[in-house]
């Protein structure tokens, strides 16, 4: 099918509100060229569960195209409509299962050589987009902390070397109270600012004791039956042999959270943590890695005002057969603390390069502590870069300079 | 559809990573600056002596400026700078503009072209592969070219489909995982640590392919019985230490003179453990060091054998917001596809260090020079400083 014969009964499979998107669009849709088409159906398709920022940008998107006339149309879209796939990509189904489309129609483009040229139109296009896009001021300064480091006896790894040059070093950071303090310093943002997904709190471990009102909260220990279930599938499928990587990575990509047994009530909340297990490399085997990548996809996706993210100890490398058939239960499994704070300290650089990438970056506010020791790192428009403070103060007080 | 913002062109970054690891290489005096100077005609390579061997070690997982030649990752590969490259003529900028699998990528290094076969699939190269080309115009046997694969999708990796070349004239491939887990065969054992393969895609068992060394050829081949096999195993850390062993008993036992080894440690970055991505560079480092020692020590090997040793290409970089950092080399973008290339060995100048951009795919034809063959359907380019 050409984006040209999409009609309104060929997303009746579709939920209810990505259904209404795309007949509300429909005209559109059918000018857009067979290359970017099915990346943009597969944000309609998931828009039911989509974040509200993610709902907003959608919808931004759908706005900035139809403010165009035939001939700016024409113009943006002529760096993707000169990208012909195949004929037999027209007839996939890339109205119902464009998450497929869009793996054959990438694997087209590395094996033809033209994936640089496409990565480029995709860049000038989301640069056009961002321009056209109204930059909405947030509620309050964005804020995301980073602690790592649990379980450390002893380490010598120069920590937070990306990160000290960007604002001020405390070297006698008061350790007493700091998770507890750190949890009420973010309830206290999402209590006096309630925002719909808006304040997150994701935990390496299971989640810290007390109580985490209005805070979206994800933790490894609680998803721990999923990511049995999930290991297991992935195990079975092994060894049943017979699907290539690249349908099997599609199974994974529609795995749904009924069939990995998720609790999580809310579906849109429930969704994302599918996603972060089927989605994230290493994320169903390394406690670090899940926080990291958890942390970059919702603030990529839900683009929250505050994240708390708490790395905790990974298991100790085993191999991948060992690890995937998880044949040892969680009170056998050895840990390692000390790589899982080398873990932890890249992938708090790379929580706060995420945060950057959102609105509001030069006034965002970063916070990294050592758990249970005397050094932070604290980043943001009060913080001096390149500083260091030997302020004797507790996180309570140190959010509170930041704020 | 994220925008990286990066809007660089691949040339000008390339250039830029080029220009730093001259000024890294400089800062810790690992190349003098008398040889950074000399032109093109001066480093052209002197005249290799007669049994020239080779040896090619890639790293399938590239390792990232920041981890490696940057001041901050100049600790993981203290042997690479101060042993290695100080008698190397050092490429600063390998560009590949290939597909960015390693399985495909390895292909294109080893054929000259920029294959399109499937990553994931076990399919062979579609075009001739060097061991193919030096056997034939050579008239060399079988047991003169080999290929140590990392992970066993590579079991097709030493001979191509081309119609004029392929069935029976490529290299023995060894998997040592497949020998490994063969040689274990249902018994309760704690080398599992050494079986890890693919770290990009676990879900992948090949079939065997037909030049693939099985088990029974491990004793009669490389003289090595199972329990001896099995037994230093044991001692070994990690999978490219036992791809590093085998590789040792092939020089020993039959001294090939095309000789291909791919380490494959350093791709556990896949899994997002950023302290394991380090072991696995810090890991690199040492076997390249080993293996470049084991040819000093090798009868058949010393002052006759030119040692190749580059990534097959990069990872993304920290400021693409596309990727994911070090974990994957998925953005096709400047720094996943621009790496180096060190080539150590008797006629190459040492020190000294080549600025200009040159591709992955210029190795082929180089080791067609080299060795005395052609490589007609490559579309790389033999390079002059070392042949």
């Amino acid at each position: 099918m050409m984006p040209s014969e999409l009609k309104p009964d060929h997303f009746k499979g579709y939920p209810p509100q990505g259904r209404d998107l795309a007949i509300r669009h429909l005209a559109l849709l059918r000018l857009l060229p067979l290359a970017f088409l099915p990346i943009l159906l597969r944000e309609v398709i998931d828009y039911d569960w989509k974040f509200p920022a993610e709902r907003t940008d959608l919808d931004n998107q759908f706005a900035y195209l139809n403010s165009l006339n035939s001939d700016q149309l024409n113009a943006a879209m002529t760096s993707f409509a000169r990208f012909a796939p195949p004929r037999q990509f027209e007839k996939s189904d890339m109205v119902n299962q464009p998450g497929e489309f869009e793996q054959r129609l990438t694997a087209w483009l590395w094996s033809t050589r033209q994936m640089d040229a496409f990565q480029t139109a995709a860049q000038d296009y989301a640069e056009k987009l961002r321009t056209a896009s109204l930059e909405v001021p947030l509620p309050l300064r964005r804020l995301s902390i980073v602690v790592v480091g649990q379980g450390v006896e002893q380490s010598s790894y120069p920590l937070f070397r990306k990160l000290k040059p960007l604002g001020v070093h405390f070297t006698k950071v008061v350790p007493e109270n700091g998770m507890s303090l750190l949890r009420q310093g973010v309830t206290a943002r999402a209590q006096s600012h309630p925002l719909s997904f808006g304040h997150w709190y994701i935990d390496g471990g299971p989640r810290f004791e007390g109580a985490w009102d209005a805070v979206t909260c994800i933790s490894y220990a609680e998803l721990e039956p999923m990511r049995s279930a999930l290991l297991h599938r992935m195990r079975a499928s092994i060894q049943s042999g017979g699907m290539g990587p690249e349908t099997l990575r599609t199974m994974l990509l529609e795995m749904q959270p009924h069939e990995l047994g998720a609790t999580e009530p809310d579906p849109i909340l429930s969704r994302f943590q599918v996603r972060v297990l089927t989605e994230g490399s290493g994320t169903q085997i390394y406690s670090t890695s899940f926080a990291q990548w958890a942390a970059r996809e919702a603030l990529r996706r839900a683009q929250p005002v505050t994240l708390l993210v708490r790395f905790a100890p990974r298991q100790r490398e085993r191999s991948m057969d060992e690890l995937l058939s998880n044949t040892k239960s969680g009170a056998e499994t050895e840990v390692d603390p000390e790589g899982s704070l080398i873990d932890a300290d890249i992938g708090g650089y790379y929580t706060w390069m995420n945060q950057q990438r959102l609105s509001g970056a030069d006034e965002s506010a970063f916070l990294i502590w050592f758990e249970d020791r005397n050094e932070a790192v604290a980043i943001g428009p009060s913080m001096p870069r390149g500083t260091s403070s030997s302020s004797s103060m507790n996180l309570g007080q140190i959010l509170a300079l930041m704020s | 559809m994220n925008g990286s913002g990066m809007g660089s062109s691949l040339p000008a970054i390339a250039r830029s990573v080029s220009w730093n690891r001259r000024e890294f290489l400089r800062s810790v005096g690992a190349v003098g600056l008398g040889a950074a100077s000399l032109g093109l005609p001066r480093l052209r390579a002197m005249t290799p002596p007669r049994g020239q061997k080779a040896v090619v070690v890639t790293f399938g997982g590239g390792a990232r400026d920041e981890e490696t030649f940057a001041p901050e990752g100049q600790e993981n590969i203290p042997h690479l700078l101060h042993e290695l490259i100080p008698q190397a003529t050092f490429f600063t900028q390998a560009v590949n503009r290939g597909i960015l699998g390693h399985y495909v990528a390895t292909a294109s290094l080893a054929t000259g072209v920029y294959e399109t076969i499937n990553n994931f699939a076990s399919l062979p190269p579609q075009n001739p592969t060097v061991f193919e080309y030096y056997r034939k115009a050579l008239k060399r046997p079988a047991t003169d070219a080999w290929v140590v694969a990392p992970s066993n999708g590579f079991n097709r990796i030493g001979e191509s489909d081309h119609r004029s070349y392929g069935d029976g004239l490529g290299a023995g491939v060894i998997l040592p995982k497949r020998l490994l887990s063969a040689a274990l065969a249902g018994s309760n054992t704690d080398l599992n640590h050494l079986l890890s393969d693919n770290y990009e895609t676990p879900l992948y068992t090949p079939e065997l392919g037909s030049s693939e060394i099985h088990l029974q050829q491990l004793e009669r081949m490389l003289r090595l019985s199972v329990s001896e096999f099995t037994a230093h195993a044991r001692s070994l850390e990690s999978p490219d230490e036992l791809s590093v062993y085998l590789a040792r008993q092939l020089m020993r036992e039959l001294a090939p003179s095309l000789l291909w080894i791919t380490l494959h440690d350093i791709d556990v970055a896949h899994s997002g453990a950023y302290s394991l991505y380090i072991e696995g560079i810090r890991r690199s480092d040492r076997l390249c060091a080993e293996i470049w020692k084991a040819i000093q020590e090798e009868p058949e090997y010393a002052g006759k054998t030119t040692m190749f040793i580059l990534p097959d290409f990069g990872r993304d970089a920290d400021g693409d917001s596309g990727g994911n950092g070090f974990q994957h080399h998925r953005t096709g973008d400047p720094l996943s596809r621009t790496t180096w290339m060190m080539v150590l060995g008797p006629g190459v100048r040492q020190g000294a260090i080549v600025d200009r951009p040159v591709e992955s795919i210029d190795l082929a034809p180089t080791l067609g020079s080299l060795l005395r063959f052609p490589t007609q359907f490559a579309a790389g380019k033999p390079l002059p400083e070392v042949v």
